[in-house]
């Protein structure tokens, strides 16, 4: 199989020619390092590959890692290669290769959140998620860069430079991590895991034409998951189709004893009913998201979209959230409050970035000064003034009230329907640099995605086809929300794979013709 | 009021912190042992490293509930923790996890003993709530003073960093310094007996700030002060005094007492301003959503309740209804050694008479060599056997507390009827044995010999001295005097 062919493969396609012996492990990850050392802008060489710095980057590369661990994933995979020819019983995903968002720490790698701040720190542990990887011989290929702390839209508030989208180089992959997103709609890793706070997994993932999904809050142990808000944040899995994605999710799951959050609940079983189809489902059109500024671009694939999975046999109702306009007001209170404290820990005194100065509260404040980007010291000076003395009652405690509000409205909602849907974003993806003087635009692009969030509930972005932009330029891909109760994260699934089967849509971004498209590399006809 | 006020009233609230002796940290598995080298109890959780979490204690949970039922609280049906938001180079996380609108435990009392006008007498102290914490790492200031002042450079050592901390806030009930050193000492005795702390104020496993204010007699509470670093019982109590007189005179001069902190400076007896209240830090409580609410049922707070053993002021009326006095009852539990009693008490003795070498010689020879009672090995049983000794007649006063003291020595290997025997310590009541002495020492003193006989009742004495000294000291000196009264006017003819 050549190395192209190899690339443009999904992780269950990777699995059974790996299982039936047809390629070795060593062969699939050394395609995926090339592909990665061809496109992305790294210096390959040696076992540990670095970004270039972001001034040295061409319009060509897409900038998804920050770090390839090459040496140690051609280790791992020779190991598993190993292992199968002795015919050791193997993991489903065993050999699969994957790409980890920078905020999951990796012991003896270093984590940079995307930041100045972490400087030089090396974790001295692994992340649960990591190591459930490991477990799972899903092979690390590196760690991908993110907006600071997972905090923006767009990935352009990564201290090392943007990522650019392979729909269209010149445009955002989405944020916060449009890295793993990028290398996932690149061909650079069939998988890849993001966490998600407000929609940092699905809004990338409709931006760059591949499925997302948020488990569950508590579904997927937060230790070594660098907090950005703790109540919020939740690490999920990518991929390019709905099955890769279930199957990644279930290696991720399941509880934690190091994480007081995590979910006691057995792991839910996201296969069985995947193929179950749509037929008789209720599925509930939220009102107050799709009226949420939505392009016409947007709106039409979506009810399309709608269209199509009531031809499926589902019953569409619409159904209103009253207080899912208020999520995003009370998004921007809750997770800036909790991230004032979480990121109170980086001040220079233990790791991380130091900048020297005559006594320890002066070194402080001249070290998170010269750390922290611009959006970060935004956030913590929201989150410190929402929980000061005087105000907490006015913003946190009512945004607190707000959160549980909308948390009911899903619970109603979930009284008459199966799954709720909306558009995953209101817009396609948009220009590097449109957006970022403008904050309230750039947080207005997780309208749709942060009510599900505060609410702790399942929501899945995937594919439902392409759109113009508003500038006629394109296409590029729209997402389909999917949202469920809490703990039925199965029904998303079960949704985006018969919506999937129907749509046919084509993951691969050279193929909707941009004129500034990276091919994804296809296992027939020898493009790439 | 308060008699050497002059005019004023004190008004004194305690909060003390008391640092469980669980094995482990409040949040992670590092062992809590003092006194190890810097940062060697230490993992990702506790030295605060990014994507680490914090998981409760269970353990620490449990003692907590434990010493809140002790002291008569209610413990909360649900409750959560918050994180306490400020910058200090020995808070790993910059916050700390603390509990803030609902406590585990609310509204408790203690009764404690002061001593008035050379009488014990009972006050009540009321207790606003019992709550959960972590505590700090230490700031080390290297250099010439080992203060921050002047110092080279800082160190941190965050061995106890997330050690589980109860904070215990008194209402400020308290009217003299005597009864706030009583409060202190009982709620010292108190975690003792339930053992979830060692309660060391010199390795500072309990710790103590005294809020202190004063009044005019009937008049609304005064502004007050927190004081800080009470270093011990004394201290606390030194330091009540110098401050009351302190605001007193502030009053009485025609000056307002500022809300502040103060440092108690032990050398020279003083409080100074360490921090005005006004400019406090605005601490950011909000809930710690990296854990969640903690339930428990009322079946499970009485299963703890059951757990309770019997506390320091049951076991003093226990003891004074059997005659113990209330000093000695108060010395034998301050030092740990009601078990010791009540075990003495099973194999035989009497209450009085083992509070009285416990409360006596046995805390009297500890203190002489620095000792702890459990490192002695003296068991119940050992003390039965001492008393017992002594009783009989085996032992003499003197004798009895050398055997202890090599009971106390030999680590409580053998018991005092064995080392009196080793070390021939044992009184010579037998009167053949004795016989044969007396009658060597009339013998070779016929002049003692018969001034006894002429009516010198006294001079009976110089021949009991030369007994003694033949037997070295373990002749029975009742027995010995009735012997020789015999042998000397048996050698009348």
């Amino acid at each position: 199989m050549s190395d192209a062919a190899l690339t443009g493969m999904g992780a269950a396609a990777l699995a059974d020619a790996l299982r039936a012996r047809e390629v070795s492990t060593r062969e699939v990850v050394d395609a995926h390092l090339d592909r990665i050392a061809r496109h992305d802008g790294v210096d390959a060489d040696g076992d540990v590959w670095h970004a270039r710095p972001s001034e040295e980057l061409g319009r060509d590369d897409v900038h998804a890692f920050l770090v390839v661990t090459a040496g140690s994933a051609r280790a791992h995979a020779d190991d598993i290669d190993r292992r199968r020819v002795a015919g050791e019983d193997l993991a489903p995903l065993a050999g699969v290769p994957l790409a980890l968002k920078d905020v999951l720490t990796m012991r003896g790698v270093p984590t940079t959140c995307g930041s100045r701040m972490l400087e030089g720190w090396v974790p001295p542990y692994d992340a649960t998620v990591t190591r459930r990887l490991r477990e799972a011989d899903v092979v690390v290929l590196g760690k991908t860069n993110m907006d600071e702390f997972a905090m923006g839209s767009s990935t352009e508030n990564s201290a090392f430079g943007p990522t650019r989208n392979p729909w269209d180089l010149d445009r955002v992959p989405g944020g916060s991590s449009g890295g793993s997103a990028a290398a996932v709609a690149a061909g650079m890793a069939p998988l890849a895991i993001g966490t998600d706070t407000g929609g940092s997994i699905r809004q990338p993932a409709a931006f760059t034409g591949i499925v997302g999904a948020k488990p569950t809050y508590g579904a997927v142990s937060r230790h070594g998951l660098v907090a950005f808000a703790s109540s919020l944040d939740q690490a999920g899995p990518f991929a390019r189709d709905v099955t890769d994605t279930a199957l990644l999710q279930m290696v991720l799951q399941g509880h934690d004893p190091h994480d007081a959050t995590s979910d006691p609940m057995p792991r839910a079983d996201l296969l069985a009913t995947l193929r179950d189809g749509v037929a008789g489902l209720r599925i509930g059109v939220v009102e107050e998201l799709e009226s949420a500024g939505c392009e016409p671009g947007v709106r039409t694939v979506f009810l399309d979209a709608i269209a199509t999975l009531e031809r499926l046999g589902a019953t569409i109702e619409r159904v209103s959230l009253p207080h899912a306009p208020y999520g995003l007001p009370a998004y921007y209170l809750v997770a800036p409050a909790e991230a004032s404290s979480n990121l109170a820990r980086f001040d220079g005194v233990r790791y991380g970035l130091r900048v020297d100065a005559p006594s320890a509260e002066a070194m402080n404040a001249a070290s998170r000064a010269a750390g922290f980007g611009p959006e970060v010291r935004r956030r913590i000076m929201i989150g410190t003034h929402a929980l000061s003395s005087g105000y907490v009652d006015a913003y946190y405690l009512q945004a607190a009230r707000v959160r549980t509000l909308i948390a009911r409205d899903y619970a109603s909602a979930f009284a008459h329907v199966d799954v709720l849907v909306s558009p995953t974003t209101p817009t396609v993806p948009f220009r590097l640099g449109e957006r970022t003087d403008d904050p309230l635009a750039m947080y207005r692009s997780d309208v749709a995605t942060v009510p599900a969030s505060l609410a702790g509930i399942p929501a899945l972005s995937v594919p439902a086809g392409t759109a113009e932009a508003e500038d006629g330029s394109g296409p590029l891909p729209v997402g389909l929300q999917i949202m469920a109760p809490l703990r039925e994260d199965a029904r998303n699934y079960r949704v985006a794979f018969a919506l999937e089967q129907a749509l046919g849509l084509d993951p691969d971004p050279g193929a909707h013709g941009g004129p500034r498209a990276l091919p994804l590399a296809r296992p027939q006809g020898g493009a790439g | 009021m308060t008699p050497w006020l002059e005019g004023y009233e004190l008004v004194v609230g305690l909060e003390v912190h008391v640092e469980l002796s669980t094995a482990t940290k409040m949040w992670c598995g590092c062992a809590t042992t003092f006194g190890d080298e810097p940062n060697t109890n230490v993992c990702a959780v506790c030295s605060g490293q990014p994507g680490a979490l914090p998981v409760p204690n269970r353990r620490a949970v449990h003692d907590a509930t434990l010493l809140g039922l002790a002291l008569g609280g209610s413990i909360a049906p649900r409750c959560r923790f918050h994180r306490k938001n400020y910058f200090y180079p020995d808070l790993a996380k910059n916050y700390q996890i603390s509990q803030y609108d609902v406590p585990l435990v609310t509204e408790g009392r203690l009764e404690v003993e002061v001593e008035r006008d050379g009488e014990l007498v009972t006050e009540v102290v009321g207790i606003e709530r019992l709550h959960m914490e972590e505590d700090t790492g230490k700031s080390l200031h290297l250099g010439a003073t080992g203060r921050l002042h002047g110092a080279d450079r800082s160190a941190i050592d965050y061995n106890r960093s997330g050690v589980p901390l109860l904070e215990v806030v008194s209402h400020p009930d308290i009217r003299d310094p005597e009864t706030a050193q009583a409060y202190l000492r009982e709620l010292q005795a108190i975690v003792r007996t339930l053992g979830v702390s060692d309660a060391r104020m010199e390795e500072g496993s309990i710790r103590c700030d005294a809020n202190v204010s004063v009044r005019r007699p009937g008049a609304a509470l005064g502004t007050r002060c927190e004081i800080k670093n009470l270093n011990s019982v004394r201290s606390l109590g030194r330091a009540i005094r110098f401050e009351a007189l302190r605001q007193v005179q502030v009053l009485d001069e025609g000056g307002a007492i500022v809300m502040e902190t103060r440092h108690w400076d032990e050398e020279a007896g003083v409080t100074r301003t360490l921090r005005r209240k006004e400019t406090v830090t605005d601490y950011r409580y909000f809930p710690d959503p990296d854990l969640v609410e903690m339930t428990t049922t009322s079946e499970a707070v009485e299963a703890v309740r059951a757990e309770l053993p019997e506390l320091p002021a049951a076991a003093r009326a226990r003891l004074a209804a059997a005659g113990v006095p209330r000093a000695q009852a108060a010395t034998v539990l301050a030092g740990g050694m009601l078990g010791l009693l009540d075990d003495a008490v099973a194999a035989g003795a009497s209450a009085p008479a083992v509070a009285n070498w416990l409360a006596g010689e046995v805390t009297g020879q500890l203190s002489a060599q620095d000792v702890a009672i459990e490192a002695t090995g003296l068991t119940g049983a050992h003390l039965a056997e001492l008393v017992a000794m002594v009783d009989d007649g085996t032992l003499s006063s003197t004798m009895a507390k050398q055997v202890l003291g090599a009971v106390l020595e030999g680590g409580g290997v053998e018991g005092p009827r064995a080392v009196a025997a080793a070390r021939g310590l044992e009184q010579i009541g037998d009167d053949d044995a004795l016989g044969a002495v007396i009658d060597e020492v009339v013998a070779a003193n016929p002049d003692a010999a018969a001034a006894v006989r002429a009516g010198n009742e006294k001079a009976i004495g110089a021949l009991v001295g030369q007994v003694m000294r033949a037997t070295q000291g373990r002749a029975d000196p009742r027995r010995t005097n009735e012997l020789l009264q015999q042998a000397i006017m048996a050698g009348e003819g």
